[in-house]
């Protein structure tokens, strides 16, 4: 009885201690903190938060881009229900996000395959030519492309009189816009996947491809069993990555097609700058931003259950 | 025996990677090898992967009819102190965080992991009647504010700093350091690879931005290169090595930061996708 409250008291004692010493310590270490704290933290408040709490406020009024408007409610957004453009722009991202994720994230690994068995300065070599256009400014990527791709002049044309012997002007054809626009994407972007697929099969130890070499195991069998299940989570974190860029989409279409021919390339990222830029409707174009807002987070929130569930995080 | 007949077989995929790199990597060369040719070369009939006449005309025709130097000098002053800006305000956050208690602390981090989901797209709107409410637009501070939220970057940092073992930290406080002696003596200095990595990709980043900087330039007093040479495009119509020559120069100073820097871009690309998946 005697020994337990003297425990107690001790416990008791050694929290007071605690506190005191906490109380000792935080104010100043509070202080210290907000001073640490204090620059990222009111570039967040200032163009971060309130910009996105003022783009929900907007969406609920009339307001050109700038200037003030009247409240109308969820108006917007009913509208946008019958919008045929914003429909549209819809399908498009989506068949845009069709046309490269599951192809460039393919490829990826294909090409981290070959790159993986090199060494030294000829896999440095290689992973550069994949990577270099990643770095490269967008602008830079589609004037190239447009080049390549010229109509008279362009040398991609050689390959093209495959498919028609006059050659194709593919940004001003409505089936051939989107697919190539696809392209130049996955030629831009593709060393990132690269990059983290390599990465993924260097992790897998080489002792397993030893083991199942000795029972027999052909190249093929051992791609399956091995290397494919392993390289599961990466390929999991490229698709999630991919997919959510790909929604994004806008530099590339803008200034290879600039949503045409016939709109048949118009995104979603593009309708909410022709709203608000070009038609000077800040208010319906923030709706259409929230709309899209609400489209990444779902899929984020999507891709961060899909990650813990497989146990990367 | 198996690995004399496995050999042949090697070479060939060495080979077919090669072959490969180099498909993958023609656009470049094409691109910088019709910069460097007069306008008439390049759009004679026939294929000519290696042109037999070289010039500068594109170039020069670029530096003289067109403002690039000033597009340049846009670019390059707001994408360094974009870089020095974040850089900066991640560090010192992410070490607040990692190595401060203070009230609001995991609510600050979670909100920090909570932004990685928001699309910056989306914010152009409000973004850009806040700059105008600064008197901000078409001017460098209009385009370096919005680009100064990069979350990854103090995730990044704390992450390293959560590395650091305790006993530095308590070595220098018993010898009196203040924090900011701590955070600038001590813990920043153990990674400056990771502060230079975390340079170029923002610098990159930055530089390459198009979206943005074109929404809020209007005139050439802030327009940076990589907005700029749509215009010369605009301008210029059909004429290729001009095209290419104002392309080459845009790509220029990104495209030597990384092959003078490879490890350490790579290095950053994969910590911040590690850290965003």
């Amino acid at each position: 009885m005697a020994g337990a409250q003297t425990a107690l008291a001790m416990r008791d004692r050694r929290a007071t201690a605690r506190a005191e010493a906490a109380t000792r310590r935080r104010p100043r270490q509070g202080l210290v903190a907000l001073g640490f704290t204090a620059p990222f933290l009111l570039a967040y408040l200032v163009l971060f938060i309130y910009p996105s709490l003022r783009m929900l406020q907007l969406s609920l009024t009339n307001a050109p881009l700038i200037g003030a408007g009247h409240f109308t409610g969820l108006h917007n957004y009913f509208r946008l229900l019958r919008d045929h453009l914003f429909q549209n722009s819809v399908i498009h991202t989506g068949y845009f996000v069709l046309l490269t994720v599951i192809p460039t994230t393919l490829l990826g690994l294909g090409i981290a395959l070959m790159v993986v068995r090199l060494r030294g300065w000829l896999q440095s070599l290689v992973l550069a030519c994949f990577f270099l256009p990643y770095v490269l400014p967008v602008t830079v990527v589609t004037q190239i492309w447009i080049w390549m791709l010229d109509l008279q002049f362009g040398i991609g044309q050689y390959v093209l009189r495959l498919f028609d012997p006059h050659g194709i002007a593919v940004f001003q054809s409505p089936g051939w816009a989107m697919p190539m626009v696809a392209v130049v994407t996955i030629w831009w972007t593709n060393g990132f996947n690269v990059l983290l697929f390599v990465a993924g099969l260097r992790n897998i130890p080489t002792d397993m491809y030893d083991a199942s070499a000795l029972d027999g195991a052909g190249r093929l069998a051992q791609f399956r069993h091995i290397t494919w299940p392993l390289v599961w989570p990466v390929t999991t974190l490229v698709l999630t990555i991919q997919l959510i860029l790909q929604l994004k989409i806008f530099d590339q279409v803008y200034l290879l097609t600039r949503g045409g021919p016939f709109n048949s390339t118009y995104v979603l990222v593009q309708y909410i700058y022709h709203q608000a830029f070009v038609l000077n409707h800040g208010g319906y174009g923030a709706a259409v931003a929230v709309v899209l807002f609400v489209l990444i987070v779902a899929f984020s929130v999507l891709q961060y259950q899909l990650l813990r569930l497989r146990g990367v995080r | 025996m198996r690995a004399l007949a496995a050999r042949p077989g090697a070479c060939l995929l060495t080979l077919l990677a090669l072959l490969c790199a180099g498909i993958w990597a023609f656009p470049l060369y094409w691109a910088l090898v019709t910069s460097l040719q007069p306008e008439y070369a390049v759009v004679q009939p026939g294929l000519h992967l290696l042109p037999r006449i070289w010039t500068l005309a594109g170039y020069v025709y670029v530096f003289a009819h067109t403002p690039i130097g000033r597009w340049y000098l846009n670019s390059l002053a707001t994408s360094v102190l974009i870089t020095l800006l974040v850089l900066g305000m991640s560090a010192a956050c992410g070490y607040a965080i990692s190595q401060l208690r203070f009230r609001g602390r995991r609510l600050l981090f979670g909100m920090i992991l909570a932004s990685f989901m928001v699309p910056i797209q989306a914010l152009m709107i409000t973004h850009f009647i806040l700059m105008n409410d600064f008197g901000m637009v078409d001017r460098w501070g209009g385009i370096i504010l919005p680009q100064l939220i990069v979350p990854v970057a103090v995730i990044v940092y704390k992450q390293f700093f959560d590395s650091i073992p305790r006993e530095f930290r308590e070595a220098a406080v018993v010898d009196g350091a203040s924090e900011f002696r701590l955070f600038t003596r001590v813990y920043l200095p153990m990674n400056w690879g990771i502060t230079t990595a975390l340079a170029i990709i923002t610098f990159i980043a930055a530089w390459n931005n198009f979206l943005w900087p074109f929404l809020v330039t209007s005139t050439n007093r802030a327009m940076t290169v990589t907005v700029g040479i749509v215009q010369v495009h605009d301008a210029f119509g059909v004429q290729y090595a001009r095209n290419m020559a104002a392309a080459v120069l845009a790509a220029l100073p990104v495209a030597v930061a990384y092959l003078i820097f490879q490890r350490r871009v790579t290095e950053a690309v994969m910590l911040s996708a590690g850290i965003k998946g």
